[in-house]
């Protein structure tokens, strides 16, 4: 690893005037430090968002859950409110990695580093959430660009992630065997109006299935998508699973999500 | 006294590590020390054109940089293959040189090209990247069933061969072949294996200016053999000048057994730049230049009888030897595969075909079972198939063929001494409820999954020794061991081996069967290995040879101490030594119960004066002192053997594989310590396992490793395991005195088939190649509804 400064300031406004073309922001480091580590990151300054105290902790309204930026996968996946308010999400969170990466790992570390299998993604997505910059407030549907890539501007942190309650949610997952990031993860969620499924580590980037959205809006059962094919074009195809195998789990996953909710 | 032999002891050496306070390399600094860092081929093949140091040189703290052509000018010689293995036509292998630091050119990812000392990790780092080398990329050759048709890597190895060897009789399988009702046949990949062992490589060099000698601490798992081979081929220092320690070792499995280019590079360079020097591996450098394991492309067949009577088998095997022929490279696709390739049967005629061949990747060497797990997955696979073919159940064909005398003389090689295959195999079926098996696939059915039922019924050579016997398969070096037992002044007793634990336990097993021979308590011994400084001489461990080649000369040396101690009871207690009885420590003289303890007479042993009243204890012919030590070289191997069967369930939409229920019956002879050969069987399993379902090494045809990181290389995790059903059979080996057969490889030798032959039993048959990975089980899965389908 490189030599950095390293940096720990305790408000928001210092660490984004640390901020610049060459430094990133340390939050569970469970990507930052192994990517320094390899040689394929190095940074003039490193800075440490953890002392933050505003960035961390959960807040639960009628409509919405409110998730730090720097609240642990542990925190998540044990929080009565989360268990209570959106159970599929304590889930999500509590098969995150192992149990390791869940004691430091951290939502805005997980969503500014939009990994296209990691797990998180879809459930903003899926969840209509607000991402919670210290410069705005990002819809999810425009917050994911691209495979590892965001609407994050320079200098701009993740403060929170706002999730809207469904009626009902789930999320299923096919973890790689190596590293346990998702093959494939599936998180369907029935809103008042409509259900979004959204699919992760299918693509370069999290997405909407619009055909088992639209299906499962106008009929919320395991029989409405049965049978529906989804497509393999476009699916990642790597040493750990075909395209063709994505999207055979892409389907089963999504049936196995309606069946639990 | 109650014998230790045979009780679940508490393993002594957990206190240190589990508290944090092993020593390990890495954990050694000395002052002054400078850091390594290796520059390395990016590329499978590639010319060396030139290196470039100039920028390095001048880098912040940058202390030196040394190349391939400086270790060339030098004389220093390369790493080596330990054995000889001649071809079937009589002809020699072919060896290439393997030097320290490539010169000419790479030819593996990872190899080592230069390296730079700098004060500083970071600085060494940067100095490491301002090394220029041009390269001339070449087209790797990769895949081993096509290494012979490619360009050869190597000059002077036609078709990238290293050797075409046979063990066996083709005419004898020729004729058996043409008796028989049926052929069973199958088409196998051994998959490569990267032994991943928890500590990585390290070394630590300490040159000394004055003495001139160099200190090497090092991650070996044979620290006297390294020495023997840094300075006999290296030349790196003459035997008397170098001092190689390995202290406490986080895991070897056989990748620590090499001495490997950077410890050569770092003594030689220490005394270069006279500073000591560090060098640690990290991760990648581990996935990249260890000596990975198995890789082999098999065709294999079972000539039977409609009754089930194996008549004959032949094995035509490639073996990827990797970039380089290593310390058991090339031994172990032959002489420690060939000769188990029959596994526990009665087969009249066999022959064992293999073709050894050179690839741009990393070197194979031995690794857990080395050889072994190989030929038993090739016979247990055709085995199960044969029983699937006949119609014959897979635990009957096996008693069928089961030889029912021992010794055992095998049709190629071994005779084993001792065993009992079917007690064995009785056990594990009851262990295993393989009754119940049909009751519990059904209930799997009901539930939407398959489940299927393997057994295999292995044996395997090990307690790699016998000097006469592995010398003349080809080996460079006797492989006996040694030990001296020093029986202090005060009591306290240190017992030296050249058997060397990096996970085995020594600390406490050896303590085990010493306290045992000398009647003290265990507290007072020390076990004392990984220092050339410290003990005679050692052949190290591998080849599960600890307990029953080390092991034995402990008992050895201990007996002499005994002997001794006789004779000097004898004469403190002023009667015949056939009068002495020694038990439980002491030295009693029958006629008046008149008793000496060891202690006593080790305390004597020391003073071999005389003064006022007091005698000198030493007989005539004694000298003073309580030291003996003794070199142990067996008869023959030692044959473990058993029988492991395993259930698993199938989800076929996903293609998940779930290992249910895993029972292994193993004959280790005698056991020391029931808790720690436990631990070895379930260690070994999991690696089995592991190798069935979830590792595999995967290269691009440029020759990149893919999988060079826990990301994407599949290492089993706990919960990949169901609880292990472990029993055990004990008939005691007949080639040494304790009746002791190794048990460090058994479970990774018996489990891999097993697992298989559970995963195609569930695919009614399907052949699937190792590692079953969910989506190729699925697609199985796929495959079976579409053929079951057109059935209906
Ligand atoms: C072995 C392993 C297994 C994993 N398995 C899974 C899995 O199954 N599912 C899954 O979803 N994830 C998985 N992950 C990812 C992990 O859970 C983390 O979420 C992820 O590594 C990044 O989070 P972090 O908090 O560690 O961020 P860091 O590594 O500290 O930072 C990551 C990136 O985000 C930036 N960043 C961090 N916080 C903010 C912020 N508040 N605002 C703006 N930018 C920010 C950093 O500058 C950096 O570029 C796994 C990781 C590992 C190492």
């Amino acid at each position: 690893m490189k030599s950095f400064n390293y940096h720990a300031p305790k408000d928001v406004k210092d660490a984004s005037k640390l901020a610049s073309s060459n430094s990133a922001f340390l939050a569970g480091g469970m990507t930052t430090i192994p990517s320094m580590k390899l040689g394929l990151a190095s940074y003039k300054d490193v800075i440490d968002i953890k002392n933050i105290k505003k960035l961390s902790g959960i807040k639960v309204s009628g409509k919405s859950v409110t998730i730090g930026a720097t609240t642990k996968h542990a925190e998540v996946a044990a929080s009565k409110d989360v268990k209570k308010a959106i159970p599929a999400l304590a889930k999500l969170a509590g098969n995150i990695g192992d149990a390791q990466v869940r004691n430091r790992g951290t939502i805005g570390g997980s969503i500014s580093n939009n990994d296209p299998s990691a797990c998180y993604p879809s459930a903003c997505m899926a969840l209509n959430a607000v991402i919670h910059t210290n410069k705005r407030k990002i819809d999810a549907d425009k917050f994911f660009t691209g495979m590892f890539e965001t609407a994050l501007k320079s200098g701009e942190l993740v403060e929170a992630v706002e999730f809207e309650i469904p009626e009902k949610a789930d999320y299923q997952k096919h973890p790689n065997p190596a590293s346990r990031y998702a093959i494939i993860g599936v998180f369907v969620a029935k809103h008042k109006k409509d259900v979004n499924v959204a699919v992760t580590g299918a693509k370069s980037c999290v997405y909407i299935d619009q055909d088992l959205s639209k299906k499962l809006s106008s009929n919320f059962s395991v029989s409405a998508i049965e049978g529906m094919e989804v497509k393999s074009s476009g699916m990642n195809s790597d040493m750990h699973a075909s395209a063709e195998y994505r999207a055979n789990l892409v389907s089963l996953y999504a049936k196995k999500a309606v069946e639990a909710c | 006294m109650a014998s230790l032999v045979g009780s679940r002891v508490e393993r002594k050496e957990d206190t240190r590590f589990l508290q944090g306070k092993g020593r390990y390399t890495a954990d050694i600094n000395i002052a002054n020390q400078t850091y390594a860092v290796f520059v390395r081929s990016p590329h499978a093949r590639a010319k060396i054109k030139s290196v470039d140091t100039s920028k390095a040189l001048k880098s912040s703290g940058v202390v030196g940089v040394l190349t391939g052509k400086e270790i060339a000018e030098d004389k220093i010689g390369g790493l080596i293959a330990g054995w000889a293995i001649r071809s079937e036509d009589g002809s020699e292998m072919k060896v290439p040189a393997n030097p320290p630091l490539a010169k000419d050119v790479a030819n593996f990812v990872g190899e080592p090209v230069a390296v730079v000392f700098a004060e500083t990790l970071d600085e060494a780092k940067e100095g490491a990247e301002k090394v220029k080398v041009d390269y001339k990329v070449l087209k790797a050759v990769v895949d081993p069933a096509e290494a012979m048709k490619s360009d050869a890597i190597h000059d002077g190895v036609d078709k990238n061969l290293c050797y075409d060897w046979l063990l066996g009789d083709r005419k004898a399988v020729d004729e058996a072949f043409a008796k028989a009702d049926k052929i069973i046949k199958v088409d196998l990949i051994n998959n490569r294996l990267v032994p991943n062992a928890m500590e990585p490589r390290a070394c630590v060099v300490d040159y000394n200016t004055a003495s001139e000698e160099i200190t090497l601490y090092t991650t070996s798992q044979n620290p006297h053999l390294s020495r023997l081979v840094m300075s006999a081929f290296g030349g790196v220092a003459p035997e008397n000048k170098l001092r190689v320690v390995a202290p406490d070792v986080g895991g070897g499995f056989g990748s620590k057994i090499n001495v490997y280019n950077e410890e050569i590079v770092c003594s030689w360079a220490s005394k270069k730049i006279e500073r000591p020097i560090k060098w640690v591996a990290e991760r990648t450098e581990s996935f990249l230049t260890d000596t990975h394991g198995r890789d082999h492309v098999t065709h294999a067949e079972l000539a039977v009888t409609n009754d089930g009577k194996f008549l004959g088998f032949k094995n035509e095997t490639i073996a990827n030897l990797g970039a380089y022929a290593r310390v058991f490279g090339t031994v172990t696709p032959t002489y420690l595969f060939g000769p188990c390739a029959t596994g526990v049967y009665v087969i009249p005629a066999a022959y064992s075909n293999v073709k050894a061949v050179y690839t741009n990747t990393a070197p194979v060497d031995a690794y857990r079972g080395a050889g072994r797990p190989e030929a038993t997955y090739t016979i247990e696979r055709l085995v199960e198939k044969a029983a699937m073919e006949l119609g014959i159940d897979k635990t009957e064909i096996r008693m069928k063929n089961f030889p029912t005398q021992f010794p055992f003389k095998q049709t190629l090689v071994h005779t084993v001494d001792s065993g009992d295959y079917v007690a064995g195999l009785e056990k594990a079926k009851q262990m295993a409820d393989y009754k119940g098996f049909e009751a519990r696939r059904k209930k799997s059915e009901a539930n939407g999954k398959l489940r299927g039922i393997g057994v295999s019924s292995y044996f395997e050579a090990c307690g790699i020794a016998p000097s006469a016997a592995v010398m003349s398969l080809g080996c460079g070096v006797g492989l006996w061991e040694s030990a001296e037992v020093r029986f202090n002044p005060t009591g306290q007793i240190s017992v030296f081996t050249g058997a060397h634990s990096h996970g085995q336990s020594h600390d406490t097993t050896f303590a085990q069967i010493a306290a045992d021979e000398l009647g003290v308590p265990m507290e007072n011994i020390d076990v004392v290995h990984g220092d050339t400084d410290k003990g005679t001489f050692g052949m190290g461990t591998y080849g599960s040879r600890s307990l029953t080649v080390g092991g034995i000369a402990i008992v050895n040396a201990c007996k002499k101490i005994v002997a001794k101690g006789k004779r000097v009871a004898a004469k403190m207690l002023e009667v015949n030594e056939d009068e002495i009885e020694f038990k439980d420590g002491e030295f009693v003289a029958l006629k008046s119960n008149k008793k000496k303890t060891i202690g006593e007479v080790a305390f004597a042993c020391y003073l071999p004066g005389q003064r006022d009243e007091m005698k000198s204890p030493i007989p005539e012919g004694d000298e003073p002192g309580l030291i003996e030590s003794s070199f142990f070289d067996p008869a023959n191997f030692s044959f473990p053997a058993g029988s492991h069967i395993c259930e698993v369930e199938i989800d076929p939409d996903t293609g998940n594989v779930k290992v249910e229920k895993y029972t292994a019956v193993d004959d280790f002879g005698r056991i020391v310590n029931p808790m720690i050969v436990e631990g070895q069987v379930h260690g070994g399993i999991a690696q089995g396992i592991g190798q069935a379902l979830h590792e595999n090494t995967q290269y691009d045809e440029t020759g990149q490793l893919m999988t060079a990181s826990y990301m994407d290389y599949t290492m089993p995790r706990a919960d990949n395991f169901p609880e292990f059903n472990l029993g055990f059979t004990c008939t005691h080996a007949t080639s040494n005195p304790l009746g002791v057969k190794g048990c460090g490889e058994a479970g990774a030798i018996a489990s891999p088939p097993t697992v298989m032959n559970a995963v195609i039993d569930a695919l009614g048959g399907q052949e699937i190649s190792m590692p079953a990975t969910a989506e190729k089980v699925w697609k199985a899965c796929k495959a079976m509804k579409k053929s079951n389908a057109k059935a209906a």
